[in-house]
């Protein structure tokens, strides 16, 4: 037994951020984690020789650029290059582009559009206005709306003064953007079903959602929020895949002195006079720490985890009612060249190197939602591909690629019974039937593929349902209502017990920010002696 | 059609080629511009001494049809468009509904019924916003054109040279259609220069043609093409507004308190409050006059020293009033000019204020403050612009 000032459970990049920002400051810190190596979703494997896949997350914005700096990331290791632009790639041999030149995107969609291509402006416009408002929130801890202490108010104060700045306009325009769904917000400005359809991806990836459903629109800003050194709503590469934060993210941690333990499954928390005060792993080793930080999703932190004096069974049902429902499946591919998609320039088009989609329509993506809800993986899928090796020389043997491939809709468990490797087999065939239309001949370059489903993503990573944000991204899961109102603030159900993962405020994606903001309100409690 | 660069060539592009000694091409719309051929001052003396040929393609333009196209202009636009006759231009302004200005161009009515607008940003979605209700036609036509400004005191003598024998009949922003050697020409008065000067506006596969004629002109050995700078030297002299330079419109303002009243544009002159009927933005604007006025004024001053006084702070006293948009020394004026916007009661002519002027030398970087008068615009405006 050993006693620390902070035990974290799990080693996904929120966890090992609050480590790390716990350690800086100078404590004490054991981080726990279930698997053989560390990162969570945030994760680079070598699956097949030669090539690395990012296995479940794929790129990065999000990653606050506050904490690469505060935590020195780029000295552990981490770069992060940017990437341009992104393809709808059409069956019928079209396809749309989007460039980082203004004057070449606006002709791209000028093709389709002349109305659409004006529309574009308004649109970037309007997504950037809601993330001028959401920005300052991301690293602050959501003032409770209900609370009369001080810092509450002042919170509250600060949130008016960001909507006061906005004007009354645009507060309505906020009010509509925060609870609409991405179809309406996206038929008010666009007339061309690829172009909507080409802007709707990012509102339902990771969402059990479909472009037509309320709180959509909301998911979209949150693909949109991210930045990479300034420029905002801009994507890039972990170089090195996804592991590559995680690892950074460790490597600072550990160099304030934090410890890592991998193969260690927490299975208790330990509570002594109403006070989380220690872990014990399922081999039975124990933790004990003042503070006990759970990077695990909000459902598995209280019903996951055996406490040895039992939660409110009214926090149980809560925590089981939270919607952290899995909508994504995964492909990672070793492919033996580049394939060739319908119409596309490989040599020249920078697009290439971007977001590869198949979204040809609203009604396409609505379809594809349908089925999910009853139960079937969507029979003709949104697809989000990227080829990190056309940038990242580190990911495949050169002249090969590696071809990350986010499939939406896939189901947790199916109308007729749970996953089966038969079904997840299926299921693959699908994704790649719908690729080989994109880019005929794409068949005969795949040298190795990893098929994962929701079940697939659960059971190796530990997220519920395998819903990739530790919960949905709507208004009533949002701010001081994540993961449920009163627990808004990082701190859990018993006193020393806290919060760091998706599941809080401001959510899911490589972000680090919930980790970020459950470390200040930790080291707050530290200093208010509220820790023994 | 392929979309593989991010500027196209102009109908004109590869015969302004071989005159662009310093290589400087710069965007403007999607399409290649130049920046200076060779020397900027040399090609701004040719808009105030000869004459110069600007390829003005790229600017954006909206032809405007159909039975209800002149009470939708008068919708849209602050100024009375009833008042434009067939064959004339006017120059114009439209708001938001709040009474912030959208952008600016040049409106020719070609026809009953038939007009283009001439404006630099996209203005499609909103004409067709407030074109809702109306019986018209709204169409980007700025591939079926191509342009060239020739600008200058001999311009006049120029076309006269190609043959368009009736221009000095052509009065200050006229339109003329014809025809030249069987190329069919719209010819205005028109200009963004403040001198003599003309637009020519054909089919771009009479590009050549013109571009031939127009060369073999006697007077054409005091003929310069030019570029960005130098017209932009040439517009701040007359007075005239670059969007995004001195305002942004309206539409593509991320922070709404960034968006300006034609009041505080000086566009006071575009706007006809004793026009009948509803213009978009009239009781906002009515609002802010009876209220007193705009916050703030663009104005023109006239810096002491040389120095151009750009991006420069405005103060009166110690109290920081307002910016420089737009600076350079005139050598025509011979004066150290500017447009800048400042609060208001510090906008009447005559105002002395001061500017804060960084340059630098050798890495060495100099700061002063000189004084800064607000003075009438134009600074430049010859007589033989209009005679």
């Amino acid at each position: 037994m050993e006693q620390f000032d902070a035990v974290v459970l799990g080693a996904g990049h929120n966890g090992l951020t609050a480590a790390a920002y716990l350690a800086r400051a100078g404590l004490k810190v054991m981080v726990l984690e279930r698997r053989h190596l560390i990162g969570g979703a945030a994760v680079s494997e070598e699956l097949f020789p030669g090539f690395t896949y990012s296995t479940c997350s794929y790129v990065c914005s999000l990653l606050r650029p506050e904490i690469m700096r505060e935590l020195d990331l780029p000295r552990h290791g981490l770069q992060v290059v940017p990437y341009e632009g992104s393809l709808n790639v059409l069956t019928n041999g079209e396809y749309l582009a989007s460039y980082n030149n203004h004057d070449r995107q606006m002709r791209e969609i000028r093709r389709f559009s002349k109305r659409d291509a004006e529309a574009y402006d308004r649109f970037a416009l309007a997504i950037q206005r809601q993330c001028r408002l959401i920005k300052p929130m991301l690293l602050m801890t959501p003032p409770d709306p209900t609370s009369l202490k001080p810092r509450d108010l002042r919170g509250l104060a600060k949130m008016a003064g960001i909507f006061g700045e906005l004007g009354e306009e645009q507060l309505y325009e906020t009010m509509r953007f925060w609870t609409m769904s991405c179809g309406d917000f996206l038929d008010e400005h666009f007339e061309t079903d690829v172009v909507k359809g080409h802007m709707a991806g990012s509102s339902i990836i990771g969402t059990a959602l479909g472009p037509y459903s309320p709180g959509s629109a909301y998911v979209l800003l949150h693909h949109y929020m991210g930045e990479v050194d300034g420029s905002i709503g801009a994507w890039g590469y972990a170089r090195g895949g996804m592991g590559a934060i995680s690892k950074a993210l460790a490597s600072a941690a550990q160099a304030h002195g934090c410890q890592i333990r991998t193969n260690a499954e927490v299975a208790h928390v330990i509570v002594k006079e109403g006070r989380a005060v220690g872990v014990a792993l399922k081999s039975g080793e124990e933790f004990y720490g003042r503070a006990i930080v759970s990077n695990l999703d909000f459902r598995r932190s209280i019903n996951g985890l055996e406490w040895t004096e039992p939660l409110d069974p009214a926090l149980k049902k809560k925590a089981a009612d939270f919607k952290i429902r899995g909508s994504s499946g995964k492909l990672n591919i070793a492919l033996d060249g580049l394939p060739n998609f319908v119409g596309i320039d490989r040599a020249r088009n920078p697009a290439l190197c971007g977001d590869i989609h198949y979204s040809p329509s609203l009604d396409y993506l609505e379809r594809a939602y349908d089925d999910w809800k009853y139960g079937h993986w969507s029979r003709k899928p949104y697809l989000d591909i990227l080829i990190p090796s056309l940038i990242d020389p580190t990911m495949a043997p050169e002249g090969k690629h590696y071809m990350s491939v986010f499939v939406q809709y896939v189901p947790p468990t199916l109308h007729d019974g749970p996953w089966t490797p038969a079904k997840r087999d299926a299921f693959g065939e699908t994704v790649i039937d719908l690729i080989e239309q994109m880019a005929p001949g794409f068949r005969n370059l795949i040298l190795h593929k990893q098929v994962r489903s929701p079940w697939d993503i659960e059971n190796e990573v530990g997220l519920t349902e395998g819903n990739i944000f530790q919960g949905e991204l709507t208004l009533d899961q949002l701010m001081f209502n994540r993961p449920i109102p009163g627990m808004a603030q990082y701190r859990g159900p018993r006193p020393g017990f806290y919060l760091c993962g998706s599941s809080t405020h401001p959510g899911g994606g490589v972000m680090g920010a919930p980790g970020h903001n459950a470390a200040r309100e930790i080291l707050l409690d530290f200093k208010a002696r509220k820790l023994a | 059609m392929k979309n593989d660069v991010n500027l196209l060539p102009t109908p004109f592009t590869e015969l302004l080629r071989p005159h662009n000694l310093a290589h400087s091409w710069e965007r403007w719309e999607g399409k290649l511009s130049v920046g200076v051929y060779d020397n900027d001052v040399r090609e701004y003396f040719a808009i105030r001494n000869a004459v110069s040929l600007y390829d003005t393609s790229p600017i954006t333009q909206y032809r405007i049809t159909g039975r209800d196209t002149a009470r939708f202009l008068d919708r849209l636009m602050a100024r009375d468009m009833t008042k434009c006759r067939v064959g004339q231009a006017v120059y114009a302004c439209w708001c938001d509904d709040a009474g912030k200005v959208v952008e600016d161009g040049t409106v020719f009515r070609l026809g009953d019924g038939d007009y283009l607008i001439n404006v630099q940003e996209h203005n499609l979605a909103w004409f067709e916003d407030t074109a809702y209700g109306f019986e018209v036609s709204i169409e980007d036509v700025t591939e079926d054109y191509c342009s060239l400004a020739l600008q200058g005191p001999l311009s006049r003598r120029l076309l006269e040279e190609i043959g368009l024998s009736g221009i000095a009949d052509l009065k200050f922003f006229r339109l003329a259609q014809t025809e030249l050697e069987g190329i069919p020409l719209l010819v205005a008065r028109t200009g963004f220069t403040g001198d003599l000067g003309y637009e020519l506006y054909l089919a771009p596969r009479d590009a050549e043609r013109l571009w031939n004629l127009l060369w073999a002109a006697p007077i054409a050995v005091r003929l310069v093409p030019i570029g960005s700078h130098a017209l932009n030297y040439a517009r701040i002299e007359a007075g005239f507004l670059q969007v995004n330079t001195d305002f942004i419109g309206a539409e593509h303002c991320l922070r709404p308190s960034q968006r300006r009243s034609p009041f505080e544009l000086g566009f006071d002159w575009l706007v006809d409050l004793k026009k009948p009927g509803y213009f978009v933005g009239r009781r906002a604007l009515e609002r802010e006059k009876a209220a007193g006025g705009p916050r703030r004024r663009l104005v023109g001053l006239d810096i002491e020293g040389n120095k151009p006084a750009v991006d420069s702070f405005l103060y009166a006293g110690n109290k920081e009033v307002g910016r420089v948009t737009s600076a350079f020394w005139s050598p025509i004026c011979k004066r150290n000019i500017a447009l800048a916007t400042v609060e208001a009661g510090h906008d009447a002519l005559g105002t002395e204020l001061r500017a804060d002027i960084w340059t630098t030398k050798e890495l060495k970087i100099e700061r002063s403050m000189r004084s800064a008068r607000v003075v009438p615009r134009p600074f430049y405006d010859p007589p033989h612009k209009k005679s």
